[in-house]
């Protein structure tokens, strides 16, 4: 993983910098105008946040019964970049809105989903940091909640109301816009293993730090 | 061993309360308030807006509830009393049970005063359909308290517990309200729309055998330090 | 139900036990076996780490690393039914001040699958209760709380006795007490595991002293006259 890590970022560096220009170059969609291109990062960083959801999921689950550190610590960076790649579609979502409800907000299924799963993991960094000595084990709580809550939040919300574009889009765009789409999600997801591997070795060189400190007061 | 040591929890929590009824009538004036407040947010030229019934009632029940939640586990911190039952030999997972059972009875309660209350003050016709309104009830509540009772007693031992309770808990039983209030609402239509009560009545079973699951299936490695 | 069927034990013993929280050390490679009889002193100042230890070995908490063994068995591997065999009293007293001195010892009998009847009405009667069975907790003296506490604590006759500072805001003649109930209870078998910070108290109750310091430990030999003195040699000031 060391090894393949400098290659790997200046890979996911070239795509985001060649992105623009696939994503200029993909087709132009006449009912939507331009705003339609901001498609091709809302979804992705959707793709992405609930990979990292499914990650922090699996990894705090795991942390809970096997007390392991490694994985508190994928659980936590998972948790993060969840609320971080949410953000990109909370922020990119009401553009494409504005334009096409005339709102900033609508309060559309998949909005108010992404709304909640990003406050559920907020919370999450909340009782990591305010929580005091073990909030490790409260934080695993929600990253395993989080990930359970998903499919509810999902058929709850859908059902609510929606007037979302929908997933159906996918498997349907035509081919010229769907080389460029899955460039993009390409791009998003080796940028989520990127900070994730960041994140994760931060992690692991802060608990080596604590090591030291407590080796130095022997 | 299991279910006797739920209800030695659960009875014991009703003979505490018994003393005083301290959680139970701070729960139901607190409940009453809310009502009120949102009746003043809610009610237009002496006529409440449409459908707000409903979410008056659910919100009331999430609030009051959070509110016993706190109160409820409060209890077992004063004197550690719950490390007291944590060392019971009985599977930890029956404290959970015998704990959620006592939440469960204090919400009914508060819920058969709130119910009536909304439809009197809201000329609210909860219940023209007398039974789907209990199962939506008891569908909402015990999604409600599974996840509840599970955060507030592993945030007995964390600092800041007070605030951190709803912060935890609202994200993750935001479905289960959205599913409670619109049942409620499908019933408040004219005439009732029970296709749709029963469907969210079944997404509320779906929440609660999944939560329910977890909870019992986490009590025990979260309560571990 | 007997639910004390099965497990049993006559030591108990932390196999290179650490326990941590991020940078702050509660515990750092702790090795230490009691056997039937000891009386265990865990001294040291206060936040060395020896209510950690008590809660490591009452199965609350889990260490960062090592094993608490039970008669050379792993807590997991033991159970539920583990727990009939420890008993607990902590400085905060574990009891319910809303209900009576009587309640409480039913309902903790009763969660240990114990008959109350015969056994409430001893407890009372050597916590000297008798005449207040039936009066609310919260009062109480702290004596008399105390005396309760030590007796819930007893209930279930546990193998593995874990005393945590009992002897906070006590008089002379309630201490007396417990430490003649602490000898009486491991010339009886029972494993005794004391801590505290008094040493007046402990010299020539315990049988063994464990002196930890900052998340160690720093010597573990039999008990011997002139604690104190070797005491300070070993912590430092007092």
């Amino acid at each position: 993983m060391k090894k393949a890590f400098g290659p790997l970022a200046a890979l996911v560096g070239v795509m985001f910098v060649a992105a623009p220009f696939v994503v200029a170059n993909a087709p132009y969609e006449s009912t939507m105008g331009l705003v339609q291109k901001i498609f091709y990062f809302h979804v992705p960083s959707w793709f992405a946040m609930f990979t990292a959801i499914g990650i922090c999921g699996v990894a705090s689950l795991y942390h809970l019964f096997k007390n392991s550190p490694k994985a508190d610590r994928l659980a936590e960076a998972a948790g993060e970049l969840a609320v971080l790649f949410g953000l990109m579609g909370l922020v990119t979502g009401p553009l494409w809105g504005r334009k096409s409800w005339g709102v900033w907000w609508q309060w559309d299924a998949k909005l108010t989903i992404a709304l909640l799963l990003e406050m559920t993991f907020i919370s999450g960094i909340l009782v990591r940091k305010y929580g005091g000595p073990g909030s490790d084990k409260l934080a695993a709580a929600v990253g395993i909640f989080g990930l359970a809550v998903t499919p509810f939040v999902y058929e709850a919300v859908n059902i609510w109301r929606t007037i979302h574009p929908l997933t159906s889009v996918v498997p349907t765009l035509s081919a010229a816009m769907a080389g460029p789409f899955w460039f993009c999600v390409s791009a998003f997801m080796l940028l989520l293993v990127v900070l994730l591997t960041l994140r994760v070795n931060l992690g692991a060189r802060q608990a080596a730090l604590d090591e030291l400190y407590l080796a130095q007061e022997d | 061993m299991f279910f006797r040591t739920a209800w030695l929890v659960l009875r014991k929590d009703i003979a505490i309360e018994a003393k005083s009824f301290e959680v139970l009538t701070t729960t139901l004036f607190f409940a009453v308030a809310c009502v009120l407040i949102f009746a003043f947010a809610f009610v237009k030229e002496g006529r409440p807006v449409e459908d707000a019934a409903a979410g008056i009632l659910w919100i009331a029940i999430a609030f009051s509830g959070t509110l016993a939640l706190g109160r409820t586990f409060e209890r077992e911190r004063y004197g550690e009393t719950l490390r007291a039952l944590l060392l019971a030999p009985a599977p930890r997972a029956a404290l959970y049970v015998g704990k959620l059972l006592g939440m469960l009875a204090l919400l009914a309660i508060a819920e058969a005063l709130l119910a009536p209350m909304v439809a009197l003050m809201f000329q609210a016709a909860l219940f023209s359909r007398p039974l789907l309104l209990v199962g939506l009830l008891a569908g909402g509540t015990l999604g409600f308290c599974a996840v509840g009772t599970l955060f507030a007693a592993m945030l007995v031992r964390a600092r800041s517990r007070d605030v951190l309770l709803p912060i935890l808990l609202y994200p993750i039983i935001i479905p289960v309200i959205i599913a409670g209030v619109r049942g409620t609402a499908a019933l408040l239509s004219t005439p009732p729309d029970d296709a749709t009560a029963i469907m969210w009545l079944g997404i509320l079973g779906a929440f609660d055998t999944v939560f329910l699951t977890l909870s019992l299936w986490t009590f025990e490695p979260l309560m571990t330090e | 139900m007997d639910v004390t069927v099965g497990v049993d034990f006559d030591s108990v013993q932390l196999v290179d036990v650490s326990r941590h929280f991020g940078r702050r050390r509660a515990l750092a490679n702790i090795s230490l076996t009691a056997g039937a009889g000891d009386i265990v002193g865990l001294l040291g100042p206060n936040g060395a780490g020896k209510s950690t230890l008590i809660t490591l070995l009452a199965t609350l908490a889990a260490p960062s690393k090592g094993e608490v063994r039970y008669g050379g068995q792993p807590a997991s591997r033991l159970g539920p039914a583990l727990r009939t065999r420890i008993g607990l009293l902590a400085h905060e007293l574990h009891l319910y001040p809303e209900l009576s001195a009587r309640q409480n010892l039913v309902f903790f009998a009763e969660l240990y699958g114990l008959d109350p009847r015969g056994l409430v009405d001893a407890a009372l009667e050597s916590a000297g209760l008798t005449d207040r069975a039936d009066d609310a907790v919260n009062g109480f003296s702290r004596g008399m709380r105390q005396r309760l506490a030590l007796e819930r604590a007893l209930l279930h006759r546990p193998r593995l006795v874990l005393f945590d500072e009992p002897f906070t805001g006590l008089d002379d003649h309630a201490v007396g007490l417990i430490a003649d109930r602490l000898r009486a209870l491991a010339a009886a078998g029972a494993i005794v595991v004391l801590a505290t910070h008094d040493l007046d108290l402990a010299d020539g109750l315990v049988t063994r002293v464990a002196l930890i310091r900052n998340g160690r430990l720093i010597s573990d030999e039999p008990a011997a006259p002139g604690l104190r003195a070797r005491y300070r040699a070993q912590v430092g000031a007092h």
